[in-house]
């Protein structure tokens, strides 16, 4: 889970890393509220989790808090590359002496974390990386010792920061990796780690991932979910617990297993092209079992999706044989009754195979197609969607 | 022959008494699987019959291996205890930790990936659904009866695609089929079996299956150029995947312009792998080189 500018700003003030006063703002009043309590020049920025919001307009200056109104009235609404402002960001505005760059990060080739640093702070990363590589300290962290002060100082002078924030700097490292393991983090990005010109140096923009699979220990991450962006139909499933994934196509996916599940989408492309260019609707994934009463939800949603023309379910039975499968493809049908309206193709393969495909023709249901291969199947479903 | 796992490995079941290691214990005996103990430090000294099977329950898994001999371990163990019985596995220095949890947080892998290092372990998983040797012994969740003992070795990714590629190439048989799972850190790469498939006297051709995120096909395409003599063909899911979508697997995630299975089936293709377009598609390439 990626978490919004004053989000991660907060996380990072809770562990004790120097950040400047603010607030979030949903509305022009609330924003001149916060500049008044700021009493300085304050800089209004958009909450959107993509790059590029200086260019589009979606960071602003403001001298008093009438301007930080203005600024705010500006701001929210504004569509910054398909992503619209909720909110913005109210912080006190800082002159910068120079820019840093710090990160923690998950390095999945190496199964290890990594530290990033650089005294060249304020661009892209991915641009310096490029550009300028020398500029840039990696530094491995083994995950078992972690960081203390000594390591922190290897960093920072790994990445020839200047003498006189030096220690500042190896302070906020050991800070910035608290809150990377604390919070099981997978990012934690400071850019730019900024000096002021009294040679404070601080925190002045943040880009904080999060584990979702951690939630079970950080039971306070469930409030940064960003609950308002989230597809009706994404959320609706995951109330369902269902791994769903919201596209934009015509072909409704059912599957089993998240690789299987990939490689339907793929299939149904591939079929997709002859048919106009129809597309997979969804990624649906009900798990390795597949039990009858998951089929019955995930139906349920794909078949509340008004762009789905066509549904194509596709296990494979391990685990759970054929049978089963089937059987749990007839009861889910049986109760959605009326609410199940669109062209169903299904594909079995695997344990008992035989017996799947007996009850299913036997069940003789008018809106079920069963076609033995997946690669058939896939040219059935795109077929029938663009009927 | 076969990779990791073979007709004398003795398995012991961290996490047997609980629903999912019971379920599958079950079926792993049912295979042929020298399940000889489950471990559980509150069930120490009981045992759990499986069948007409009798499981002994021990405290630790060091006292499980010193009076059976275990030399595999396979994790049951739900994500907020699991990286504890990862490295009580490898503190008491099993050859094989088959971790089959899903969900366990990635600063937990992590540490007992690092933890590991210079130990007598290999880690399998997490989040995977283990290896089997067709016909010996199967350590996981892989269903045992898609498929029976033969030449072809497998890597994957992920789970269902593992048994799908079983069931198509099922006339032909593997020596061992290895799901390594969709986690951003796992324990035993692509790498690391094709390595082992092409020291295997038994097998004669391999496939491997990849999907989005990270860059472990790409590193496995140069090791192949560099060091696999045997036939290796490939398959990789998730085209269609969006940027910045998770799909399914906590790894496969495609950010920016790294890790797209265009990249990776490019890759695999460069270093002379054939790459079919389906799952089908594969087994017939794999079926011309097997000549079967």
């Amino acid at each position: 889970m990626d978490l919004f500018e004053y989000q991660a700003r907060d996380l990072l003030a809770s562990h004790g890393v120097p950040v400047l006063p603010g607030g979030v703002a949903e509305t022009p009043e609330e924003a001149e509220a916060i500049a008044r309590e700021i009493s300085a020049p304050v800089v209004v920025k958009a909450q959107v989790k993509v790059g590029g919001r200086g260019k589009a307009g979606g960071v602003k200056l403001a001298d008093n808090p009438e301007d930080a109104r203005a600024r705010a009235q500006d701001i929210l609404g504004l569509d910054i590359k398909g992503h619209i402002t909720h909110k913005v960001m109210v912080a006190q505005a800082s002159d910068i002496a120079e820019e840093y760059y710090f990160s923690y990060l998950l390095d999945r080739s190496n199964r290890t974390f990594l530290a990033m640093a650089s005294k060249e702070g304020g661009m892209e990363i991915e641009q310096l990386a490029v550009e300028r590589p020398e500029a840039l300290a990696r530094i491995a962290i083994d995950a078992s010792k972690g960081v203390d002060e000594a390591k922190a100082a290897e960093i920072v002078d790994a990445a020839n920061f200047p003498a006189e924030v030096r220690d500042q700097v190896v302070a906020i490292a050991v800070q910035l990796w608290e809150v990377f393991t604390q919070e099981d983090a997978t990012l934690v990005e400071i850019n730019p780690l900024a000096k002021a010109p009294d040679g404070t140096v601080l925190a002045l923009d943040a880009k904080v991932t999060l584990d979702e699979n951690a939630s079970f220990r950080q039971p306070e991450h469930a409030a940064l979910e960003d609950s308002g962006a989230a597809d009706p139909l994404e959320a609706a499933a995951k109330e369902k617990d269902l791994n769903y994934v919201k596209l934009e196509g015509e072909v409704g996916i059912i599957g089993n297993g998240a690789g299987l599940v990939m490689s339907t989408l793929d299939v149904v492309a591939y079929a997709g092209e002859e048919f106009g260019g129809v597309k997979p609707a969804n990624f649906l994934d009900i798990g390795g079992g597949a039990s009858a009463e998951v089929m019955g939800n995930g139906l349920h949603i794909i078949l509340s999706d008004p762009a789905v023309k066509s549904v194509f379910v596709n296990v494979f039975g391990g685990i759970t044989s054929c049978d089963a499968v089937a059987n749990g493809i007839v009861s889910a049908l049986h109760h959605l009754g009326d609410e199940a309206t669109k062209p169903l193709v299904v594909r079995l393969d695997g344990n008992n195979v035989e017996e799947g495909r007996r009850i299913l023709a036997e069940a003789n249901h008018p809106l079920v197609t069963v076609v033995d291969t997946m690669d058939g199947a896939a040219r059935r479903a795109a077929e029938l969607a663009a009927a | 022959m076969s990779i990791f796992l073979n007709e004398n490995s003795k398995v012991i079941v961290q996490g047997m008494t609980g629903s999912e290691g019971s379920k599958h214990t079950q079926r792993m005996l049912a295979s042929g699987t020298a399940i000889v103990g489950g471990v559980n430090p509150r069930k120490a000294g009981t045992s759990v019959d499986f069948d007409g099977a009798t499981v002994p329950v021990f405290g630790g898994v060091a006292e499980a291996m010193k009076e059976t001999g275990a030399d595999v371990s396979v994790i049951f163990v739900p994500p907020p205890f699991a990286k504890a019985a990862v490295i009580e596995a490898v503190d008491a220095g099993i050859g094989l930790a088959v971790v089959i949890t899903e969900g366990i947080p990635v600063h937990d892998s992590t540490f007992f990936w690092a933890h590991a290092q210079g130990s007598a372990t290999r880690i399998i998983g997490p989040n995977c659904p283990g290896l089997i040797s067709p016909g010996r012994s199967n350590a996981g969740i892989i269903p045992a009866n898609i498929t029976k003992q033969g030449k072809i070795g497998l890597v994957s990714k992920s789970g269902t695609l593992t048994y799908q590629m079983m069931y198509e190439l099922r006339d032909i048989g593997f020596s061992t089929a290895v799901g390594i799972g969709g986690d951003p850190v796992i324990g035993t790469t692509h790498i690391d079996c094709l390595q082992a498939f092409q020291d295997d006297p038994e097998t004669e051709a391999i496939v491997m299956i990849g999907e989005i995120g990270g860059d472990a096909e790409e590193r496995a395409a140069d090791f192949v150029k560099a060091n696999v003599t045997k036939p290796v063909v490939g398959y990789v899911a998730g085209f269609t995947a969006p940027e910045g979508k998770t799909m399914g697997h906590a790894g496969a995630i495609v950010s920016g312009s790294s890790g797209t299975a265009q990249a990776k089936k490019e890759a695999l293709e460069a270093a002379g792998v054939r790459v079919g377009k389906t799952p089908s598609e594969t087994a017939k390439l794999m079926r011309e080189i097997v000549g079967a």
